[in-house]
């Protein structure tokens, strides 16, 4: 099995966002990087899926040169090769303008795979796009939000999260999953795998290479604005005899609040 | 014209469309340009007319015995020759489960980017621009829509429904072509979750419990709450779902679902930073927690400092009262 995973670099979920006004953008000093949550899901699934029917496990991420951490992390995790795409856009909030890059490199470059696995939706820029638009471009099945996958020969099966229920959906391969949590619990590193992360080469790939025209990637999500949520004022907070407590409440939200 | 796609599950239309195609219908009649639905399945026909109660002065009906079940890959070659052949300025979706797995790959495959899980439209020069939490809601980010057709998917729960009126239209019936091999990826079975409960992102009231239950079988006291309150659901802190007392799909936060219920009730939650990103946008919070400086209370309407186990019961029974009478 030659299976392929994506990730992304992202600020992690303790990071308090503060926003530049004058450039209409997330300051990026002081925050701390990580391999986006979901993602580490999809990474262990295809160690997993490795560990199970044999192969290979290649992690891909198009980003900046910082991206390399992430990257050496998977590797840490047990990825056999990994590859940075390198992109010095920044943040976009354009997931056309990624998942074209990714699908080119699948055209182009790295164009043998059985499974292509992606986390559920990027921390951050939370759109939860790639993974279907790359499934587009690529004219393969999709399968997203999976907190189950089973593969057998050349056909899988996978459960989907839906509201109140799960869908069971099969498919052919090659396809896009998109892992949830709830698939699997994501291993740590070792010491021997951080040791054998740190020699291994990550080889660079420039946009130019892939032979994607700048023209191709012009971003059609104009960002006009980014501003803080509106602040929430502190509420009125009681302290009283349970009953009497309870009564207050239950009024407030009659009376005040209008709720019930 | 605009073009909204209407989910259908359980031969209902979903509460969320009916939401898009009310903001649909508010934002066309802004820009001067006509608000349109489209239902993808197998014999959807007779759900058409509630659409038009809701301002569509169009329906079209793309009918398939394949797509009796859901299929990213077939609903969106089905929706991509509808589009093709009546060229919408803007097509909107409901980022329900569904709208956010086939909206994507519509957009890719039109060649035409897309902003999720919006909270607001406006229309500016006859396009429109909208605004998405992102970091999970703790910043706001406002996007023109550049491409052509202009697509987003809009937060459930966000936008009001019109009132409904007595509203016609036409219905467009066209049976789509589809070869088999299209149909790349099939629903083949829904399992439902326990007793059919209701969705977090789906309820008007979210009640959730934190580590402060202490252990699975007290969730049994916020379900008997959920019992009483009406559109209500039940929620989890992510320490609560760590520690196996609920399942995932219960989660709140960054890492879990986001909600904007009108009533948000937390107990024993401390509310953690990723805790808050998912539920800052409810229009009332209120928490129960005996420690007077958790940081919940930092965004709670309503709070009790105090244990909630001696608060839910008293609770429940003035709630049933009121809700009596
Ligand atoms: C990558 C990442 C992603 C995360 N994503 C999420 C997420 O999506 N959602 C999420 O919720 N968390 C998330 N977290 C975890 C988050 O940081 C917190 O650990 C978690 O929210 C704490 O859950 P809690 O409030 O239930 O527990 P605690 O923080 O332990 O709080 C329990 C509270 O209960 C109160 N309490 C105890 N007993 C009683 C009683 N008898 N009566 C009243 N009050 C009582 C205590 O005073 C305390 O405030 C994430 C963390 C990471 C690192
Ligand atoms: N820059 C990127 N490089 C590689 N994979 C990415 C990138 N951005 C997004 N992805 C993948 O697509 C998933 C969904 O991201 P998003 O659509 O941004 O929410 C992520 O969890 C990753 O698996």
């Amino acid at each position: 099995m030659n299976l392929f995973v994506f990730v992304k670099r992202v600020p992690d979920t303790e990071s308090k966002i503060k926003i530049n006004h004058e450039t209409n953008s997330i300051v990026e000093e002081g925050l701390n990087f990580v391999l986006s949550p979901y993602d580490e899901y999809a990474v262990e699934e295809a160690l997993q899926i490795r560990e199970a029917k044999g192969g290979q496990v290649t992690v891909f991420s198009v980003g900046p040169d910082e991206t390399q951490t992430i990257l050496k992390k998977c590797l840490a995790m047990g990825a056999d090769e990994a590859v940075l795409i390198k992109d010095g856009a920044g943040e976009t909030y354009d997931s056309l303008r990624t998942a074209k890059i990714i699908s080119q490199v699948l055209k182009t470059k790295h164009t043998q795979f059985d499974l292509l696995l992606f986390g559920k939706q990027s921390v951050g820029a939370d759109s939860a796009q790639v993974p279907s638009m790359v499934a587009a471009l690529l004219d393969l099945p999709q399968v997203n939000v999976v907190t189950d996958l089973e593969i057998e020969g050349n056909a899988g099966s996978a459960l989907r999260e839906i509201e109140g229920a799960r869908e069971k959906v099969t498919f052919m391969l090659p396809a896009v999953v998109s892992a949830q949590k709830g698939l699997n619990e994501p291993r740590y590193e070792t010491l021997k795998g951080i040791m054998a992360a740190k020699r291994k080469e990550i080889p660079v790939v420039t946009l130019e290479e892939l032979g994607i025209q700048p023209d191709e990637l012009t971003i059609q999500l104009e960002l006009t604005k980014i501003e803080s949520p509106p602040a929430r004022e502190r509420g009125k907070i009681i302290e009283d005899e349970p009953g009497e407590a309870a009564k207050k409440l239950a009024e407030f939200l009659h009376q005040d609040a209008k709720v019930i | 014209m605009i073009l909204v796609y209407v989910e259908c599950r359980d031969f209902k239309i979903k509460q969320s469309s009916l939401e898009a195609l009310s903001e649909a219908k508010r934002r066309g009649d802004e820009i001067g340009i006509e608000t349109t639905a489209v239902l993808v399945g197998h014999a959807v026909d007779a759900l058409a007319p509630e659409v038009f109660r809701y301002g569509a002065s169009k329906v079209y009906i793309l009918e398939n015995a394949l797509l009796a079940h859901y299929s990213p890959s077939g609903f969106t070659q089905a929706l991509v020759s509808l589009i093709e052949e009546i060229k919408p300025e803007i097509i909107l979706f409901a980022a329900t489960s569904m709208g956010k797995d086939l909206s994507p790959r519509l957009a890719a495959e039109l060649g035409v980017s897309l902003a999720s899980d919006c909270i607001q439209t406006a229309a500016k020069n006859g396009k429109l621009e909208v605004k998405r939490p992102i970091f999970a809601g703790k910043a706001f980010a406002s996007f023109m829509l550049n491409s052509s057709p202009q697509m987003a998917s809009l937060r459930p729960n966000v936008f009001p429904l019109a009132e409904p009126v007595d509203g016609h239209g036409e219905t467009i019936k066209k049976e789509v072509v589809i070869p088999e091999n299209q149909v790349k990826d099939k629903v083949t079975e829904i399992l439902k979750a326990e007793g059919a409960e209701l969705d977090v992102t789906e309820a008007d009231i979210v009640v959730t419990g934190g580590r402060g239950m202490k252990g699975p079988e007290n969730f049994d006291l916020l379900r008997e709450l959920t019992a009483v309150l009406p559109h209500s659901a039940l929620g989890a802190s992510r320490s609560a779902v760590d520690a196996e007392w609920i399942d995932h799909q219960h989660q709140v936060g960054q890492t879990g679902k986001t909600v904007s219920p009108s009533l948000y009730m937390a107990f024993g939650v401390s509310g953690a930073i990723q805790h808050l990103a998912g539920m800052s946008s409810s229009k009332f919070i209120v928490a129960v927690n005996k420690d007077p400086d958790a940081p919940i209370f930092k965004v709670a309407d309503f709070g009790i400092v105090g244990d909630l186990f001696q608060v839910i019961p008293p609770l429940k029974e003035e709630l049933k009262k009121i809700l009596s009478e």
